[in-house]
């Protein structure tokens, strides 16, 4: 198969150092095996998340998204726009929408840009990287690169909000999405379909300011997981990864709970399971480690 | 009272479903909620609105600025779009949360101390200043946003939790100097600022 070319805008948590850098990991060794070239936007912008909003207004927050796909029309013309964090890609799919339904946002949002030099047409495709492997692979075209089957681990797809609504992927539904259940299965693992918190909301940028009522929903998401028999939870979202990785700890100081369940990326699984050592799937990044993933990529 | 906030009772004395439709994000969409209270029983937090969505609406239609503007609830919002994706009459619920609570704050009605406030507008700072997220100048920013002391108890608690995102390198110490950020800065002040400025001239010619 030819080499697939998009236009890549990676997003603040995927920066060296940041919260999903391990995320951004995997997927270039993802990419590398399944013969994706990712063309960065050059010098892109922040999309300013849903939680921007208190500080910018409509128009400041779709002109960020707009810079970003009026950079990516000059440097990468005719090619889809791929994110692979649910809040970049939500927000710069939700400006293209709305840029193109409302004759009156576009051009205001132009004479914004105008301020810089750009100019947006908005006419691109906006897609999250998931979208691109169900759609231009096909689970089938994915399941060829699969060297060694995740065999034996029970996981738990945590699809999120995001990544899930107002959008989601074709030709799914917002209350049983079965992508990232088929995604696993097809790395050879074992999914846990009655995953009954799958599309739970996890705070998102609450879990910062109202940390107690967002662990609380966390631990949900975590509990049922574990009631379910999964030992490994793994999502399509940087903050969903986030919250319900890393307050476990908080989490069972303050339930008397034991939780200590390892918090994956699709795009780890796929590249242990494409024969990627653990430092290139980015298990390094994991702050509670993926043991069975580990032991599968040294093998 | 702000000016801003004198300016708009006067503007609006007869109507806040009007100020509402002119000035807040998807506003017009107000008047379409037919009160099934679907929005209210598919929100994650919604043990802790005062007033669920459906009631905001009500309530905006009822004329209850104050008590909508000040209210603490859109603040509660984590954007996770059950709402909309459930809202029989389409109504985008999660936009006009923010829309409200963004509003509220520009005209300084928002409760001051409300945390997804402060945050929200940290963020938004943090951001802007260098066209990318800084996330140790943010996360430092909310543990010290109660104060000092509150500060430090916060990062105290949290120490744990840092040190493990620095040990699995996905915390950066370099952020605190310089760090990530476009290299066109000044354009992108500028296209925010031209934003701003055309969207409050659009709020202030509306008609309704
Ligand atoms: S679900 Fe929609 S129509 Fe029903 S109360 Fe909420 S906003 Fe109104
Ligand atoms: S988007 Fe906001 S208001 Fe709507 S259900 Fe989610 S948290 Fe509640």
């Amino acid at each position: 198969m030819a080499k697939k070319e998009y236009s890549f805008y990676p997003g603040c948590s995927s920066q060296k150092g940041a919260s999903g850098s391990n995320y951004q990991v995997s997927v270039d060794a993802m990419c590398d095996v399944l013969d994706i070239q990712l063309n960065d936007i050059p010098d892109w912008n922040c999309c300013s998340a849903s939680i921007g909003y208190a500080g910018g207004g409509e128009l400041p927050r779709l002109a960020l998204s707009a810079r970003n796909l009026a950079l990516s029309e000059e440097a990468n013309p005719g090619q889809d726009v791929v994110a692979t964090c649910a809040a970049c890609w939500l927000a710069t799919r939700e400006t293209k929408d709305r840029l193109l339904d409302n004759g009156g946002l576009m051009k205001e949002t132009n004479e914004a840009l105008s301020a810089a030099g750009l100019k947006v047409e908005a006419n691109q495709n906006v897609r999250h990287m998931v979208e691109v492997l169900i759609e231009d692979f096909g689970y089938e075209g994915l399941g060829q690169h699969v060297k060694k089957p995740l065999e034996g681990i029970k996981i738990a797809g945590y699809v999120g909000c995001q990544t899930n609504r107002p959008f989601g992927i074709d030709g799914e539904s917002f209350e049983n999405p079965m992508y990232l259940d088929k995604l696993v299965e097809t790395m050879g693992a074992e999914p846990i379909t009655n995953y009954d918190k799958k599309v739970s909301c996890c705070g998102g940028a609450l879990a910062f300011s109202e940390p107690e009522k967002s662990q609380a929903l966390i631990k949900d998401i975590i509990e049922s997981a574990y009631d379910s028999g999964a030992e490994m939870i793994a999502t399509p979202c940087p903050v969903c990864q986030m919250n319900v990785e890393v307050y476990q700890d908080q989490i069972n100081a303050k339930y008397k709970t034991k939780f200590d369940i390892p918090v994956v990326y699709y795009s780890q699984l796929m590249s242990v399971a494409y024969g990627k050592s653990g430092k290139e799937a980015g298990l390094d990044g994991q702050v509670i480690r993926a043991k069975k993933l580990e032991e599968i990529a040294s093998k | 009272m702000s000016n801003l906030n004198q300016a708009m009772v006067e503007k609006y004395r007869n109507s806040f479903l009007q100020e509402v439709q002119a000035n807040v994000e998807e506003g017009d969409w107000v008047k379409m909620c037919m009160q099934c209270g679907v929005c209210a029983g598919s929100c994650p937090m919604g043990p802790y609105w005062e007033h669920p969505p459906q009631e905001i609406f009500m309530m905006i239609r009822a004329g209850k600025r104050e008590e909508v503007l000040s209210s603490d609830s859109m603040w509660m919002c984590t954007s996770c779009y059950n709402c909309i994706a459930r809202c029989p009459r389409g109504l985008p619920i999660t936009h006009i949360m923010h829309g409200l609570a963004h509003y509220a704050d520009r005209l300084g009605l928002a409760p001051k101390e409300q945390p997804t406030r402060k945050f929200a507008n940290k963020f938004w700072d943090n951001l802007t200043k260098k066209g990318r997220v800084n996330e140790l100048k943010l996360g430092l920013a909310l543990y010290f946003m109660n104060g000092f002391f509150e500060g430090i108890k916060v990062a105290l608690a949290n120490q744990k939790l840092g040190l493990n995102m620095l040990k699995a390198k996905r915390m950066s110490i370099a952020e605190m100097f310089g760090g990530h950020g476009v290299k066109d800065s000044n354009g992108l002040h500028a296209i925010l600022k031209k934003a701003r400025e055309i969207e409050l001239a659009k709020a202030d010619e509306f008609k309704g």
